[in-house]
């Protein structure tokens, strides 16, 4: 079948029902979006697909067709999402392994809402587990990005 | 077998994974390297020792020894040497050991390889500190004899040497270009390191060197590794532990797309095919019979639970059990006491939940070579296991530790190794990566043990502590996971009992575990005893307290009176929570304290209890900690309050529950843990000391459940007892 992958048209010899997650990791070799649960509720392989944050681990390829899947690395072109530099600057991750999936919720919801509340960001973020806790940096983070709080904490150093 | 980068190589401007032909290479921050300049950088280049090389294009290169799981160590280990090395942190390349112990082995595991127990730091700080310092003057020396001038003229800048009299300067790879390591290293003692005061780079908040990967799906976690012509496996591990297989009949399997073969293991089977969901896909159509007879098919939490407590509360010690410290004269005064407190403290079994589930990958290279690329808390564990089991020796073994995607001791075990080792041995010397479902992961982990703990504390006429006995009942963690200290310690359990033992000025007292052997694997669950025994201890302070109609807050103090560190910490998260102010109608706060791990810190916590329920909620946690050192302050606090998340989803939620040795919860929608939604504002403050720098990673855990519980006593005057306080049980409490 044929895929749209970050902007480019890529063929992956897989079963329809193969779940888009593993059709990213084992077939394309994109790591970036990571198996957590296998039933939609960690949140850990959270892509886009036509702009929706979508679970891929429950999505079967076939049901994609031509949407645009985004993932992680094609978030942006250089790591440079407001999001992504929003995370660095509030030092978010500490095992990192949910913060691909976090990301790609946050810029879902920033797309949708660019100026959410604390609120929004809760209800938006709550799918999303983070074993190692970092919830609390994920909503300042999200609100650097927004703009809605930048002030809250200075940035870590260089 | 070909070449292979060995090493996981991590860097701000550099991100290496790889193997024969294959590597990928990530470039941030400032230009990568070219292969080219790489190579020439590492021809010629110095190595004062065996954690740094210093390339003659100013490359340091610097070898952190510990898993990467998330605490950050991979920064912190070797700023360290970038610290008296002086370094130039921006021209810092930090490199992930190979299994190599006797080089990095950790002194306080015995000079293994393991990260836990919060040993890394306590571990190596120094160690490093001192490499770094011997290095400088290496380099000193050398740019002393360059340039014939006293080596006492001579100071640092990050990176450059400097002889101020002659207004000259060398940069270090320059000096590299030339120097030799001398034949006698320069001798370095503690006490000529850099003060703290003076520090570039040590208690400031240097940026983590992992972060930015993790925020472009850039870094390579285990579950990540990729290698030419890798093979997928999945393994079916009975639903009762330690069952055995009868038959089996894989017809089912083999009309799986991809499927390749099926692999019977000692333990289970195991299946081989050409993508993970194929494996899966085929492992899902087997059908096995199982003996249904294993030693825990008698395993039912709520009735071995009830056996455990009566355990721990029958104090014939010449039953079962063995002391594991005593003080004083122990419990000899509770029997004359004028008052004695008695209660039971309970404990399910919990599971870690490693968002990045259970894998590893292998391949072997005849019958007597094996590499391994796991993201293992322990190469050295990893190692020692599949030597065993394989019969291969241990130096034709070769662990290369991948990023971990979170570890909280799940991962110091090596079950999930040998799927690997023992499936690639069945695959022709291709590798084979096999990853664990969620369910697989649920149900097979090493949990928290099931735990009854039994407190006694006697008063006399004026209610002062005159014995304090504390007996805990379960099954041994050392004596599956490290049987030769087990056996070493006469029978003692050190991460199960750590935390029963406490620095409050109390004379007398006793400590007992009675191991319990039903069969249940049991392992380290970030903080291990101190998750449970810090309930007990803490709750009993509070109602030693109570007997004394003494503040919770002033009451430790007092018990503290010899302790200002401990002190510190109590006043200052008393100030942080306004610990006097009345709070609302329904709401109160509850404090506890912990010493565990060479650091101090006490929490308060803000509850209210919904009564028809019986469900809590935690309005707010404040902190206070004093780990001495903070290598990396805000990297402290985050940790702290990470551990103060997992120990709220713990203690509020969190439940394994076996019936005739099987798992009844699968995955995070029966075995659900803290969402954001749940997390209540945390509050941290790090008091910086100049003490050695204590553990970090756990050290916040420990006193939230009894914090809560206190909290609760205050509101209802029901003391919560029995982990995780649930609303099910709360509700019943309350009742």
């Amino acid at each position: 079948m044929q895929l749209n992958v970050n902007n480019k048209a890529v063929d992956a010899d897989v079963a329809a029902e193969m779940p888009l997650l593993w059709v990213l990791r084992d077939t394309l070799g994109m790591t970036g979006t990571k198996f957590g649960c296998g039933i939609a509720q960690c949140g850990a392989c959270t892509v886009h697909v036509d702009g929706v944050p979508t679970r891929s681990c429950v999505t079967p390829a076939g049901s994609v067709g031509a949407k645009k899947v985004t993932t992680i690395e094609g978030l942006s072109a250089n790591g440079d999402h407001p999001l992504q530099k929003a995370w660095i600057a509030e030092g978010v991750p500490q095992c990192g392994y949910c913060q691909s999936g976090q990301l790609m919720t946050a810029a879902a919801l920033l797309k949708k809402n660019p100026k959410p509340n604390r609120k929004q960001i809760v209800d938006a973020m709550s799918g999303n587990i983070c074993r190692c806790g970092t919830y609390h940096q994920i909503v300042k983070a999200i609100e650097r990005a927004s703009g809605g709080n930048a002030a809250a904490k200075p940035a870590v150093k260089a | 077998m070909t070449s292979r980068i060995n090493t996981l190589t991590l860097s701000r401007r550099q991100f290496l994974v790889g193997s024969g032909s294959v590597a990928i290479g990530v470039a941030f921050g400032v230009p990568a390297l070219t292969a080219s300049r790489r190579a020439a950088a590492q021809a010629a280049s110095l190595a004062p020792n065996q954690w740094i090389t210093i390339g003659t294009d100013g490359i340091v290169t610097i070898i952190s020894p510990a898993s990467e799981m998330g605490q950050g160590t991979m920064t912190a280990m070797p700023l360290c040497v970038a610290e008296d090395l002086d370094a130039d942190w921006s021209k810092v390349k930090v490199v992930q050991s190979g299994h190599n112990p006797k080089a990095y082995g950790n002194k306080l595991f015995g000079g293994i390889m393991a990260t836990g127990a919060s040993r890394t730091t306590r571990g190596y700080y120094e160690l490093l500190r001192i490499a770094g310092a011997q290095a400088r003057l290496v380099l000193l020396g050398a740019a002393a004899d360059k340039w014939n001038v006293p080596q006492s003229e001579l100071t640092t800048e990050p990176g450059v040497v400097w002889h101020k009299a002659s207004n000259r300067s060398m940069a270090y790879g320059d000096i590299a270009a030339f120097a030799k390591v001398p034949a006698q290293l320069p001798v370095v003692t503690a006490a000529q390191l850099k003060p703290i005061k003076d520090c570039r780079y040590i208690g400031k908040d240097i940026e983590r060197i992992d972060i930015a990967d993790k925020t472009r799906g850039a870094a390579m976690y285990g579950i990540d590794t990729r290698l030419p012509g890798m093979l997928y496996g999945a393994v079916l591990r009975p639903p009762m532990h330690k069952d055995k297989m009868v038959s089996m009949d894989d017809a089912g399997a083999r009309a799986v797309k991809g499927f390749i073969k099926t692999v019977p293991l000692p333990y289970g089977v195991g299946v081989i095919a050409d993508n993970t969901w194929a494996a899966r896909q085929a492992k899902d159509a087997l059908k096995v019979t199982w003996a249904n007879d294993s030693i825990t098919k008698s395993y039912t939490s709520s009735e071995v639970l009830k056996s455990y407590q009566a355990a721990a509360s029958d104090l014939d010690l010449a039953k079962a059990g063995v002391e594991v410290e005593k003080h004083g004269a122990g419990n000899a005064n509770i029997k004359g006491a004028a008052k004695v407190l008695k209660a039971d403290f309970l404990t399910e079994h919990m599971a870690h939940m490693c968002l990045e589930p259970m894998n590893a990958t292998a391949q072997w290279s005849g019958d007597d070579r094996i590499e391994i690329w796991a993201p293992t808390q322990s190469p050295s564990i990893a190692t020692l296991i599949s030597s065993i089991v394989t019969k291969v020796p241990g130096q034709n073994i070769k662990v290369n530790t991948t990023l971990l995607g979170g570890g909280f001791g799940r991962r110091v075990d090596a079950d999930f190794v040998l799927d690997a080792v023992l499936l690639a041995k069945a695959a022709d010397g291709k590798p084979v990566k096999v990853t664990w479902t969620r369910e697989d992961d649920v149900k097979n982990d090493k949990y928290r043990p099931m735990v009854a703990q039994h407190v006694e504390v006697g008063l006399d006429a004026n209610n002062n502590i005159v014995g304090w006995h504390h007996r805990l009942a379960g099954e041994s963690i050392y004596a599956r996971a490290n049987p030769n200290a087990f056996k070493a310690a006469g029978g003692r359990d050190a991460p199960f009992d750590e935390g029963a033992e406490f620095i409050y000025d109390i004379h007398d007292s006793l400590i007992e575990f009675a191991r319990q052997e039903r069969g249940v694997d049991v392992g380290f669950w970030r903080a291990v005893g101190g998750g449970y025994s810090k309930h007990a201890v803490e709750t009993m302070i509070d109602e030693v307290a109570a007997a004394n109609k003494a503040d919770p807050v002033d009451f430790r103090l007092k018990l503290l009176a010899k302790k200002p560190r401990a002190q510190a910490v109590i006043r200052e998260v008393a100030k942080m929570a306004d610990w006097k102010k009345k709070r609302p109608a329904g709401r109160a706060l509850g404090v506890a304290y912990s010493d565990m791990w060479e650091t101090h810190i006490a929490e308060v916590v803000e509850v209210s209890v919904n009564k028809k329920s019986g469900k809590i909620t935690v309005h707010n946690v404040w902190a206070a900690v004093d780990t001495g050192v903070a290598v990396m302050p805000r990297n402290v606090a985050t940790q702290v309050e990470g551990a103060i998340v997992y120990g709220l989803s713990g203690s509020l939620k969190e439940q394994v529950t076996f019936v005739n040795g099987a798992v009844q919860q699968s995955n995070f929608h029966d075995y659900p843990v803290a969402r954001m939604n749940e997390i209540p504002p945390i509050h941290v403050k790090v008091m910086v000391t100049d003490n050695p720098p204590g553990g970090v990673g756990e050290c916040g855990l420990p006193p939230i459940a009894p914090a809560i519980a206190n909290a609760v006593a205050k509101l209802t005057g029901k003391r919560l007892r029995h982990q995780p306080f649930n609303a099910e049980r709360v509700k019943a409490l309350l009742a």
